[in-house]
Parts: C-alpha cells; structure tokens; sequence
C-alpha cells in the first residue's frame, strides 16, 4: 500500500473532477436529499437545556468556591502556615498570621491562626492545589454551584475570611450528624 | 343587486382580511420554531404556553420601537414604500377561491370576494406592483445598500415573472379559463394540475419562491453583503410592515400554488360528502382541506430556508434566464402539441 492510498481515520475521500451529468446538473436530486436530511433532523432529539428549569449535571470532580473548615468543636483548623499561597500557582492566596490568645481556645484549634485570609476570586483558577497542600485539612474547594457573584468593584472579588470561612451552624450540624453515626 | 350581498362580500372581505393577518402573523413563530427544530433547538417558548403568544409580544416590541428616520430628501416615498409593499400583499387574497359555496339563509354564498374571469391576470399585476415597495423603499432611504438591495430585487423580480407568467400560459392553454374559481372547478374529483402539468409546477414554485424574495433567492436582504437590504434604514412598525408583507406574500402564493395545482379546497370523497352530509359541511371541510395545503407550502418555503445555501447573484440570473424560460417555452409547446394532437395527426393524414 503506499501512502497515497492509505487512510489512518478511515474518512479519506478521492476528489474526482469528472465532468457532471445532465441529472447531476439539474441538482433537483441533491437538492430533494437535502430536504430529507433536515427532515430528520425535524424529528431530532433537541439540544437545548431549559437554563433556569433544568442544570446541567456537573463533572463528580467539580469544585466550587473555597471553604475555610471548622473541626468538630467549632473551632478554625488554618493555622497560617501558608503553604497553600506557596501552592497556588494563581497567587491569588494571601494572609497575615497572628498568635492565639489564652481566652481565644475555643476559636481556633492550634497557637497560630489566621488573622487575615483573603482569596482573589479573579485570580483563582480553581485548580484544587491549595487544597492539596494543605497539612491541616483546612481549605477545601466545596461542590457548591454558587458561582462568584459579578460585581463592577475589583475590591468585591477579593474574598475574606467573612466570605470563606465555614458558618458556625454548618459546623455544628456537621457535628450532630458525625455523633448520630 | 340587493344589499344582502354587500354584507356577505363585506363579510367575506373581513374574514379573509383577519385570516391572511393572522396567518402572516403566525408565519413568524412557525419559521422560528421551524428553524430551531431543524437545528436541533427548541425556539421561543417563554411567551405563553409553547410560545404561542410571541407574534404579539413581537408586534408590541416592533410598535413601542423608536421611530428613527434618515435624513432623506424622499420622506414621502420613505413613508410610501412600506405602505406599498403591505396594501399589495394583501389586495391578492380578494380573487382566491377558499371554498365552493355556502348555502345559508335559502340562498348561494360563493367563498370568495370577488370572482372576476381575469382573476390570475389580477394575481399577476397585483404581484408585480408589489415589487415598487421595495424599490421605493430602498430608493428613498438614501443609503447605498439599501439602493443595490433595491436594484437587485428589482432585476430578479422582473426576470422571474417572465418565467413564471409562461410557465402558467401552458397551464391556461389546458384550462381554458383565467377564473380562478372555475380552475378549482375543473380539478374535482383528483384531476389536479400537478399531475398533467408537473414540469409547469416545478418552473411556477421556483418562481414563486424568487417573487416572495425567500432563500435561496433572498439576495435583496443578504445580511452578509447588504446589512438588511433594503429595510436597512427603517425602524420600528415601518420595517414591521415589511417584515409582515413578506410574509403574507408567502401565504398568498402558497394558497396560488394550492388552488392553482394542488386541487384547491377539492379534497378526494368531495362530492359524495355533497350528496350525503349537505353542502355546508362538505365545504367546510373543504376549507379545512385548502389549509391544510397552504400550511403544507408555508412549511415547504421554511424547510426550504434551512437545507439551500443562496445563489450567487449571476447564477441567480443563469437560473432564471437560461434554463427556466427556455423551459417553460418548450413546455408551452409540449402543450399544444398535445392539445392539437388529433389536429396534427388528421393535418399530416395518418
């Protein structure tokens, strides 16, 4: 076989310049089987997806908006040692550490914590490494479909701890539902 | 003449009015959902259920539009163009025959407005007037594109009519009549045009698809090449009625092609339905029928639309010149060979 003759996908097509014939000319005939192709596509299943009704299913490996947990007494697991804003290769992670006080123990797990920790959402692109490098299973990137809200302020994309971290009530469910297994 | 029949034509004349109206209006949501489902969409459905309601939300978006006008030296022909194009799309439904007859109140009604025996001569003029709409439109707009949109409609409207007037003489030589009532007559029980005058079909449905400017031979409003052709500058119900005028021409040459080759309101049974189930019901029917074939071509321009990529403008012009008014000529003469046949053999003695 040489290579003018072989075809690797299996859709190769010799062109042929051979003169039309008189019913060929008429194109009545190419023209009536074109009319029964988009006949059939009349009785097609549609494409479309009903936006606000129907949604899309999203990927099982989805991941949503950042989510800063709480272990099971409440209390925030970051202790800024910033390995996810070494991590992120958006550099959208930053934070400013602080040291626990006495009275503070029931808020945050470890001595140091986070005193601020801001995500640029315009920045982030979602990858999911911050998320891996995290020692102290801390920051997660949630299955949530709320997508970041659009906004005219770049100031409004910058995420704070206000934004991340888990609510309370949440991890106080999460608490219940652990004990009741 | 009593004035019983003032009111029946009056009433007649509104109905027809209000049909071709809603029809034309109708036609917009059939083509957009046509489309979407030949490509595999869904189409307007939020407007009421299905989207049946989005002819009047179309409408009332088109009248609350800003009504913007260019800085023409023409204002009255920028205000006659639309006017033309919608009054002659509307004048050709008078002569259609909808159905046989009524017979209410111990007397005859004759669907149709008025029977003149010139009723396709009629057709044709009104036809050919309809043409100035567009002229004038893109004339007075004073913008070039309009103007070469206006130019080109012009040069294809009038070519095709010389086919498609040719095509029907041979279809005048077998009826023997311009009436279009009495054409409808003729063809009862089956005997449609279609089957004895296929070739003369084939030459009017091209036709009729170059005069009503649908693709493949909508080059007057080529987006690609002319913006919106010649309602580039018009807004608001004024492109509107241009809009609207397209498409009741549509209806009103899909109702020719029916009355004219597919039989009309005959349906096959039509005259035993007379005999056994009373003249109204069988015309009812026969109504119903006649529809039927009218949605039937609407449709057929629509699926038309979506499979025919547009002619090229000198191919456009080959088409019309070269192959289908030699054909239509040498279908006139099949014709009358036909018709003379016994003539012909009783004149060269066999």
């Amino acid at each position: 076989m040489s290579i003018e003759t072989i075809s690797l996908s299996g859709r190769k097509k010799q062109v042929s310049n051979k003169e039309m014939t008189f019913l060929e000319r008429l194109y009545l005939v190419a023209i009536v089987k074109g009319l029964f192709i988009t006949l059939k596509h009349l009785f097609s299943r549609k494409v479309t997806i009903q936006y606000p009704e129907q949604v899309r299913t999203m990927s099982p490996v989805y991941r949503g908006q950042h989510m800063l947990k709480r272990d099971e007494q409440g209390r925030e697991n970051c202790t800024a040692c910033g390995l996810c804003a070494l991590s992120c290769p958006a550099e959208a992670i930053t934070m400013k550490a602080a040291e626990r006080k006495p009275n503070e123990k029931h808020l945050y797990r470890e001595e140091k914590y986070a005193e601020i920790y801001e995500i640029n959402m315009l920045r982030c692109i979602f990858c999911g490494l911050c998320e891996e490098a995290c020692p102290k299973d801390a920051i997660y990137l949630t299955t949530s479909k709320v997508l970041v809200p659009s906004s005219y302020e770049r100031e409004d994309f910058i995420f704070g701890k206000d934004k991340l971290v888990m609510p309370l009530e949440m991890a106080i469910k999460n608490t219940q539902l652990k004990n009741a297994n | 003449m009593d004035s019983t029949i003032i009111i029946e034509k009056s009433v007649i004349i509104l109905v027809v009015f209000a049909i071709t109206m809603v029809m034309a209006m109708y036609s917009t949501l059939a083509e957009r959902k046509i489309a979407a489902w030949l490509q595999d969409r869904i189409g307007p459905n939020r407007a009421g259920k299905g989207g049946i309601l989005q002819p009047l939300a179309d409408g009332l978006k088109l009248f609350s539009k800003e009504e913007f006008e260019p800085n023409t030296p023409n204002k009255f022909l920028f205000y006659v163009g639309p006017a033309v194009a919608m009054s002659t799309a509307l004048m050709t439904s008078a002569v259609i025959p909808w159905g046989d007859k009524f017979h209410l109140f111990g007397r005859d009604i004759i669907l149709q407005a008025a029977d003149i025996d010139v009723a396709l001569l009629y057709f044709f003029g009104v036809v050919s007037v309809g043409v100035y709409g567009i002229i004038i439109g893109g004339w007075a707009s004073n913008n070039k594109f309009s103007l070469m949109s206006a130019v080109r409609a012009t040069s294809q409207m009038v070519s095709y009519e010389i086919a498609m007037g040719l095509s029907i003489i041979a279809l005048l030589m077998m009826t023997g009549t311009l009436s279009l009532r009495e054409i409808s007559l003729q063809q009862q029980g089956m005997h449609w045009n279609v089957f004895y005058q296929p070739l003369s079909f084939l030459i009017f449905l091209i036709c009729a698809f170059a005069e009503s400017n649908r693709t493949p031979f909508d080059l007057a409003e080529c987006e690609s090449e002319l913006i919106g052709g010649y309602h580039t500058e018009y807004s608001s119900m004024k492109m509107g009625f241009y809009l609207f005028a397209e498409y009741a021409n549509m209806f009103i040459s899909s109702t020719i092609l029916a009355v004219l080759f597919f039989g009309g309101y005959n349906y096959p049974g039509m005259s035993w339905a007379v005999e056994n189930w009373g003249v109204n019901l069988a015309n009812l029917i026969g109504i119903g029928v006649l529809f039927a074939k009218i949605c039937f071509f609407i449709f057929f321009y629509m699926w038309v639309r979506w499979t025919i990529p547009r002619f090229r403008y000198d191919q456009l012009m080959n088409l019309g010149w070269r192959i289908l008014i030699p054909l239509s000529i040498l279908n006139i003469m099949i014709t009358g060979i036909v018709i003379l046949r016994h003539e012909i053999i009783a004149f060269l003695g066999f």
